[in-house]
């Protein structure tokens, strides 16, 4: 059984002359504490499908299935506690005028944990933040130590698959570095799965086993991570992306 | 912040600077503001002055104010009676200091009537769009196409004239530009990825609306409640002026001016006066308002 399914989704905007096709029949799977990649340029629409996976756009076609059950008949609050995202821009991914503690609480309250303080503290400690973070308010952190409070958020519901959508790419060079380590390191003490948004070929060469390549809303090709060294793929955009990232990096 | 490696586990970042910020330091910090600006403090020390006044009037007012002596009517100010007395012999100053009692009743009342449900419609409307939003601004439109002293008119007229209804009808022609106002904050949020971020975690529309788009519009309303203000009195005695407000003998501020301007002509002082208070007060409301927004406003940088 995959952790996630996403069989031939698409989106269709407006109709008759108008209509437009946002996502066209988009395919792929994620296996059981795999990290899966999605690459592509801006608006090819790897956002968009994530947000599909995450129940924040609801007008589409086709099937997405969380270990099994289809998204569209399973309880949220059995969804909430299996999926969970990490947003690209940690200045807006937290609310200006919640306390750390206030934000890491309400999953809590809402799901009506036990020990709540405990499990507080003990998200901090396992993103590397020191406890006495709970007083602090947004605008008092650092980027980076922001990206970290989303993930103890994300990551206080305990699920088991964990959507991130750029997650490093508001952060400076020296911080994603860091926040690419934590995320690696809670994946394998976790044993999370992760389906890993990136325009970054090297982040995703860094954190996936697999990826996808997108180009217009359509997936154009699954690949393994060893490809991206040796350039050898079959659909000609992946390969164009794969020789322009790599001749960057040499650049570089 | 203090910048360090961090090995992930053993190191933990620390907070550095054990800085509290609690609600409490915040007002503190918004007084500070609003009395660091010469206008802004002007209102606010205004405002208190009303406040302390209303509180301790049948200490500090020097006469009853419904005590009638005719042989003493119509008398110009004196250091007997500071502020003169009206046809019926009665002390206006102490008339003025018990009409801040009802003054600051109907503007408590009306706040607490209007703010809340401004922000609710507003929200509301703002944050679940469709239908909804569109027969909420519509009703909202009808309100506002109406001059607020007209639509009191007649909602009194239709009530009955008493302070309680005057206070009533002006709650009910407040709200709109409030409603109007939190729709256009939460419209400007409500796909903010914090938003999304809490709808993830399963939180109810409800919850998202009071515990995360509420919170973010509580300044601009708080701001606009205040400039209101200054409205809301000038109504209040526009309708006591009319005779449908507070009725005689309360010694409403706008029905003292009513009965004041048959004598205006040869005694100024039973119009001035009250006239005065209403200026002065409207005025600091809505200097204070002018100050709460800018120490209230998030883009200044605190």
């Amino acid at each position: 059984m995959n952790a996630i399914d996403v069989r031939n989704v698409s989106i269709d905007l407006g109709s008759g002359a108008a209509k437009r096709r946002i996502l066209g029949d988009v395919t792929f799977s994620v296996k059981p504490g795999e990290s899966f990649g999605l690459v592509g340029e801006s608006g090819s629409g790897k956002s968009t499908i994530l947000r599909c996976i995450a129940r924040l756009l609801t007008l589409w076609d086709g099937a997405i299935e969380m270990e099994g059950t289809s998204i569209k008949d399973m309880p949220f609050a059995d969804y909430c506690r299996m999926v969970q995202m990490v947003f690209q821009d940690p200045y807006g991914s937290l609310h200006p005028r919640q306390s750390i503690r206030t934000a890491l609480q309400e999953p809590l309250r809402i799901h009506r944990m036990d020990r709540q303080l405990e499990r507080m503290e003990r998200a901090l400690t396992d993103v590397g933040l020191d406890p006495a973070f709970l007083a602090r308010y947004p605008h008092e952190l650092s980027g980076g130590q922001r990206q970290r409070v989303a993930i103890a958020r994300a990551l206080i519901l305990e699920p088991r698959i964990l959507l991130l959508d750029e997650p490093t790419s508001a952060l400076d060079v020296s911080v994603q570095a860091e926040v690419l380590n934590l995320l690696a390191d809670l994946r394998t003490r976790r044993n999370l799965t992760y389906l890993f948004v990136s325009h970054d070929l090297a982040v995703i060469d860094h954190m996936c086993e697999r990826l996808a390549v997108m180009q217009h809303g359509r997936v154009v090709e699954i690949m393994d991570r060893a490809v991206l060294s040796t350039g050898k793929a079959n659909d000609p955009y992946a390969r164009e992306l794969i020789e322009a990232s790599l001749a960057y990096d040499q650049a570089v | 912040m203090t910048t360090k490696s961090i090995d992930i586990g053993t190191a933990a970042m620390t907070a550095s600077s054990a800085k509290t910020y609690t609600a409490w330091s915040r007002l503190l910090r918004v007084l500070k503001d609003l009395l660091a600006n010469p206008s802004s403090g002007f209102g606010l020390v205004v405002i208190a002055i009303l406040l302390v006044t209303a509180l301790v009037a049948p200490w500090i007012a020097p006469y009853e104010p419904n005590m009638i002596n005719l042989a003493k009517a119509l008398q110009p100010p004196s250091t007997a009676h500071l502020f003169g007395t009206d046809e019926l012999g009665r002390d206006v100053l102490s008339r003025i200091i018990h009409g801040s009692r009802i003054s600051l009743t109907i503007i408590t009342i009306v706040s607490v009537i209007v703010g809340p449900l401004g922000l609710l419609v507003g929200t509301t409307a703002g944050y679940f769009g469709g239908w909804y939003d569109t027969v909420m601004m519509r009703i909202t439109d009808i309100f506002l196409s109406f001059p607020s002293l007209i639509l009191s008119l007649a909602f009194v007229a239709a009530l009955g004239a008493s302070l309680e209804n005057a206070i009533i009808a002006i709650g009910l022609t407040a709200w709109p530009p409030i409603a109007r106002l939190a729709r256009a904050e939460t419209l400007t949020f409500r796909n903010a990825d914090y938003i999304s971020a809490s709808r993830m975690q399963g939180a109810s529309k409800l919850r998202i609306i009071i515990k995360s788009i509420m919170p973010m519009c509580l300044p601009s309303v708080l701001v606009r409640v205040t400039l209101s203000m200054a409205t809301v009195i000038l109504t209040a005695a526009g309708l006591g002026f009319l005779g449908l407000g507070a009725q005689p003998p309360l010694p409403e501020w706008g029905a003292m001016i009513a009965t004041g301007r048959r004598y205006m002509l040869d005694n100024w002082w039973l119009v001035a006066f009250p006239g005065g208070a209403i200026l002065l007060v409207s005025l600091a409301f809505n200097l204070l308002g002018d100050g709460l927004r800018d120490a209230l406003d998030p883009k200044q940088g605190h």
